[in-house]
C-alpha cells in the first residue's frame, strides 16, 4: 500500500476515537493523501493555503488549548521554511505538534533539488525535546501513529509517500525508542533508518551471501536513539556502519557516533550524502548518484571490515 | 483604583521592573500601558487565581519585547507577587525580556521572534470556536513588526475564517530599532491593508481610555469578521524625558535617577 494511504487509513481511525486530533495542511492536501479526511472530520481538517509558518503557529495555538495537530508539507517545508516558527512557537513553547516531512531526502525523485532535504534530521534532531522518526514502510507508519499521537511533546515524522518494499509484516510492534533487530550477526553492524533500511536489509543478505554476518539494526526513531541497542551490537562486532537518506553532517551517523564515541570507541563509517548539491531524477537513480544504493552499502561495509578494528 | 491610576501604577511597576536590571525595553512597554489598562481593567475575563482557567480571554503579545508592561500589570492584577518584578532577565527568573507561555502565570502565548503572534493567535481562536468558548483572543503587535510577512499569512487566516473572536491591536509608535518605521520601510496604510485582507478595521488614539474602551465594545459587537485597532502611540509614553528620546528609546537605561523621576513624574 502507499504510505500516505497507510498513514491517513491509520489517522482516520485514530480521528475517530480521539477528537482532539487536527489536520493542517498548506496545500498539498491531495499530494499527502489527506484529502479524504476532510470529507470525514470536517471540523478538525483546514488547509492554510501556501504558508507553512503560518500553519506551525496555528498548529501551536491549537496545541496551547489541549489539541494534537498534524501539520503536513513536503519535508524541506515543514521542517526548513518554518524552522523557526518550530524553533519558538512549537519547540521553546513546548507545544504538543506533529510534523509530517512528506518526501524526506531523494524520494522527492522529480520534484528535485528545491524540494529535497537532506538537513531535515539534523535540524530538528538539534532541538531541545523534538522526536524525529524516520519511517520506512506503510506497515511501520500504521503501527506508529497510535504512539505519536500519544507523545505528548513536538515531534517530527518523515516518510515517501509512495510505495515502497516491504520491510515489516503485519505482526510488526512498533516501539517508540527501540530499534528494530532485522538480523543477528558478529561481523559488522549495518544501522538503517526509514527508507535506507530496505536496501540495509539487501545488502546484509547479500553479504550474509558472501559469508559476512550482519548484526542489522533498523532505526525508526532518530531521536531519542536507542542507545543501549547500539552500544550492544557495537560490543559484539566492533564495526558499525549507518545508512541514511540525509547528510553525513547531524543525522543518523552524528547520533550514532555521539553515543558511541562517547560510550564505546567504535570504528565507524556511513552512506549518507556527502556535501553533494541537490537534483532531480528517478529513485534508483538518485539511490546510485548519492552513493545510497545496496551496492554502495556492500562497498561501504567491505571497505570497514578491510579495516583493523578500535 | 480609577483606570488613570491604574495606568500610572502600570507604569512605574514597568519601569520598576526594567531598573531592576539596569536598561531594557523602555519605550514599547510604555507605549501599549493604556491598552493594557483598558484590557485588564475592563476586558479580559481571567481569573488571576487560575491563570490556565478554561474559557478565558487570553492576550497575545506579539511583539514580546513588551513583556514588563505586562509583567506590571499581570502583578497588579494579582496573578503573581509585585516582587517577581525585580527578578527581570536573572537566570531562572519567571519574567523573562520577552514573553514566555511557560514561565509566566497570565502569558498566554510565547513571543519574541517577531510575526508569530497572529498566526498563533488564529490557533487558539480556531482551538475556542472548536471548544464553543465565547473568548476573544487579544493581540499585540508593533508596526514595525508588520514588516514581518507572517503578519500577512495570518491575516489572511483570520480573515478567511471569519475569526470574529480575534482583536488584533497594531501598537503604531512609529518607531523600530535601525529609524522610524516610514523611513525604514514604511507600512502605512496599516488600516486599509488589514481592511483590503478582510478585516473590520478602526484607528484611534492609544492613549486615550475611552476611545480605545469604545473601539473593542464596537469590534466585540460586530460578528463574522475579524478586527484590526491601529492605535497610534507614542513610544516611551508617560515619562517626559523618555517620550522625548527619540530613536533611542527603544532600548535604553533606566538608571537611578531616571528611575526616580520618572516615579516623580508618575506620581
Amino acid at each position: 500500500m502507499e504510505m500516505r494511504k497507510s498513514y491517513v487509513n491509520r489517522l482516520a481511525q485514530l480521528m475517530r476515537q480521539n477528537d482532539k486530533i487536527f489536520v493542517l495542511d498548506s496545500d498539498l492536501a491531495s499530494a499527502g493523501g489527506t484529502k479524504p479526511l476532510y470529507a470525514e472530520f470536517p471540523d478538525r481538517c483546514i488547509d492554510v493555503g501556501i504558508a507553512e509558518a503560518n500553519m506551525t503557529c496555528i498548529a501551536a495555538g491549537l496545541a496551547a488549548e489541549g489539541f494534537i495537530p498534524f501539520i503536513h508539507s513536503f519535508a524541506p517545508f515543514s521542517a526548513r521554511r518554518a524552522f523557526d516558527q518550530i524553533a519558538v512557537s512549537v519547540c521553546y513553547s513546548e507545544q504538543n505538534v506533529k510534523i509530517i516531512g512528506f518526501d524526506p531526502g531523494i524520494t522527492a525523485t522529480t520534484n528535485g533539488g528545491t524540494h529535497m532535504s537532506f538537513e531535515d534530521v539534523a535540524a530538528m534532531r538539534a532541538l531541545c525535546n523534538v522526536a524525529v522518526l524516520d519511517i520506512v514502510d506503510d506497515v511501520q507508519i500504521a503501527k506508529a501513529l497510535p504512539d505519536i499521537v500519544n507523545y505528548n511533546g513536538p515531534m517530527y515524522i518523515r516518510f515517501m509517500r509512495k510505495q515502497t518494499e516491504r520491510v515489516f509484516d503485519e505482526d510488526y510492534e512498533f516501539t517508540f525508542g527501540k530499534a528494530d533487530k532485522l538480523f543477528d550477526g558478529d561481523d559488522i553492524t549495518i544501522v538503517a533508518s526509514g527508507m535506507s533500511l530496505i536496501d540495509a536489509r539487501a545488502a546484509a543478505a547479500a553479504l550474509r551471501e558472501r559469508g559476512v554476518s550482519v548484526d542489522l539494526l533498523g532505526i525508526h526513531t532518530v531521536k531519542p536513539l536507542d542507545e543501549q541497542a547500539i552500544i550492544d551490537s557495537a560490543r559484539k562486532t566492533g564495526r558499525v556502519l549507518t545508512v541514511e537518506n540525509h547528510s553525513i553532517h547531524g543525522g543518523l551517523y552524528s547520533a550514532v557516533c555521539e553515543v558511541l564515541s562517547a560510550q564505546c570507541p567504535t570504528l565507524c563509517d556511513a552512506v549518507a550524502v556527502r556535501d553533494k548539491i541537490t537534483q532531480v531524477g528517478s529513485l534508483d537513480a538518485l539511490k546510485r548518484d548519492y552513493g545510497l544504493s545496496a551496492d554502495d552499502i556492500i562497498a561501504r561495509a567491505e571497505g570497514l571490515l578491510a579495516k583493523r578494528r578500535v | 483604583m480609577d483606570i488613570v491610576q491604574f495606568s500610572k501604577e502600570i507604569r512605574r511597576q514597568t519601569l520598576r521592573c526594567i531598573h531592576s536590571q539596569g536598561s531594557g525595553h523602555v519605550g514599547g512597554s510604555l507605549s501599549i500601558v493604556d491598552l493594557l489598562a483598558v484590557l485588564y481593567s475592563k476586558h479580559m475575563r481571567v481569573d488571576p487565581s487560575e491563570p490556565r482557567k478554561a474559557g478565558r480571554d487570553k492576550l497575545v503579545l506579539s511583539k514580546g519585547h513588551a513583556g514588563p508592561a505586562l509583567y506590571a500589570t499581570l502583578a497588579l492584577k494579582g496573578f503573581f507577587p509585585l516582587e517577581w518584578l525585580d527578578t527581570l532577565n536573572k537566570l531562572g527568573t519567571r519574567l523573562p525580556s520577552h514573553v514566555n507561555i511557560n514561565l509566566t502565570p497570565g502569558v498566554d502565548m510565547t513571543a519574541g521572534s517577531l510575526g508569530q503572534g497572529l498566526s498563533c493567535a488564529c490557533g487558539l481562536a480556531l482551538a475556542n470556536k472548536a471548544k464553543g468558548y465565547d473568548a476573544t483572543v487579544y493581540v499585540i503587535t508593533g508596526d514595525g513588526e508588520l514588516q514581518e510577512g507572517q503578519n500577512w499569512e495570518g491575516a489572511m487566516f483570520a480573515a478567511n475564517k471569519k475569526l470574529d473572536n480575534i482583536i488584533v491591536f497594531v501598537d503604531c509608535n512609529r518607531m523600530q530599532i535601525d529609524g522610524y518605521t516610514a523611513d525604514i520601510m514604511n507600512v502605512e496604510n496599516i488600516q486599509a491593508k488589514f481592511e483590503a485582507f478582510g478585516f473590520a478595521t478602526q484607528r484611534v488614539n492609544g492613549h486615550d481610555f475611552d476611545a480605545l474602551d469604545k473601539a473593542i465594545c464596537i469590534a466585540k459587537s460586530q460578528k463574522g469578521v475579524a478586527h484590526c485597532i491601529v492605535m497610534d502611540t507614542v513610544k516611551g509614553k508617560g515619562v517626559s524625558f523618555y517620550e522625548t528620546m527619540g530613536l533611542g528609546v527603544h532600548s535604553t537605561a533606566v538608571t537611578d535617577e531616571q528611575y526616580k523621576l520618572a516615579l516623580e513624574e508618575l506620581e
